[in-house]
């Protein structure tokens, strides 16, 4: 049961942030943090497909992780949801054609690790 | 990519900083709020769990955080972002300790050390290397 949960979550929280950082980027560099500014960016934001989407899958996904928090503790349930995490690096470069050069590479491997590491 | 301005390096640690602070804190409310209660999935009892105020609370963080992520999304890169916010893992692990009192073994901090090397290492990388769009700019 538990790690069923932990597939719908790496499922849905890694195509949701996928599409959520591509819209991010289609938008643009956020500058202008004053309230008023800040209204309109969400308007235009949540009448975007993409970001509509997102938030549907994060739902999703964090329903799952209620009940995951039901049945575990906290420091396994967190860590194991930090599987999505790989396969976001993963398909950042390929879909999103972020440059994921050494240094990326090496830091996320190291995370992936602890993460492992912490889940066990 | 030019080198970012300072600017954006201060700005981004900012948000950094609240993107992980709002998904820690959010993590464990709703830890506090969920513990040992059988969850069903009706209507009624959804309601239930979310009168909690640990779960109420979390919630909002929860919403903090995405909002909070969504901006920081808007100028720097998702391979950048995700390492880098998992400080997070490595905070949650010692609150775990410290408030849930929940068992950390040796494993466990190794782990988190890890994790805080891995993110130091991505933390000196540019913030984004594809092209994007200047300003406010239009939604898609």
């Amino acid at each position: 049961m538990k790690w069923a949960l932990v597939a719908v979550i790496v499922a849905a929280t890694t195509a949701a942030e996928l599409m959520q950082s591509h819209a991010m980027k289609h938008h643009g560099e956020i500058r202008d943090f004053r309230p008023g500014a800040l209204g309109g960016v969400l308007s235009r934001l949540f009448r975007n497909r993409f970001i509509l989407a997102s938030v549907a899958l994060l739902a999703v996904s964090f329903c799952a992780f209620l009940a995951l928090l039901s049945v575990t503790d906290l420091s396994f349930a967190v860590p194991a949801t930090a599987l999505s995490y790989v396969l976001e690096t993963i398909l950042a470069k390929y879909v999103l054609k972020e440059r994921v050069g050494r240094r990326r590479w090496l830091g996320a491997g190291l995370v992936a690790a602890g993460v492992f590491l912490i889940a066990l | 990519m030019s080198k970012p301005s300072a600017r954006l390096r201060l700005k981004t640690r900012i948000l950094t900083s609240v993107v992980v602070g709002a998904n820690v804190l959010g993590n464990v409310s709703l830890s506090l709020g969920l513990k040992n209660r059988v969850l069903a999935f009706t209507p009624a009892a959804v309601l239930e769990v979310l009168w909690n105020p640990w779960v109420t609370l979390g919630v909002a963080l929860l919403i903090l955080w995405l909002l909070s992520r969504m901006a920081l999304l808007s100028w720097a890169d998702l391979s950048y972002v995700l390492p880098v916010t998992s400080i997070g893992y490595v905070l949650t692990v010692i609150f775990g300790k410290l408030f849930l009192l929940e068992q950390v073994s040796t494993l466990r901090w190794l782990g988190a050390l890890l994790i805080t090397a891995g993110v130091a290492l991505v933390g000196a990388t540019p913030l984004r290397t594809v092209r994007r769009r200047r300003g406010k700019g239009q939604a898609p």
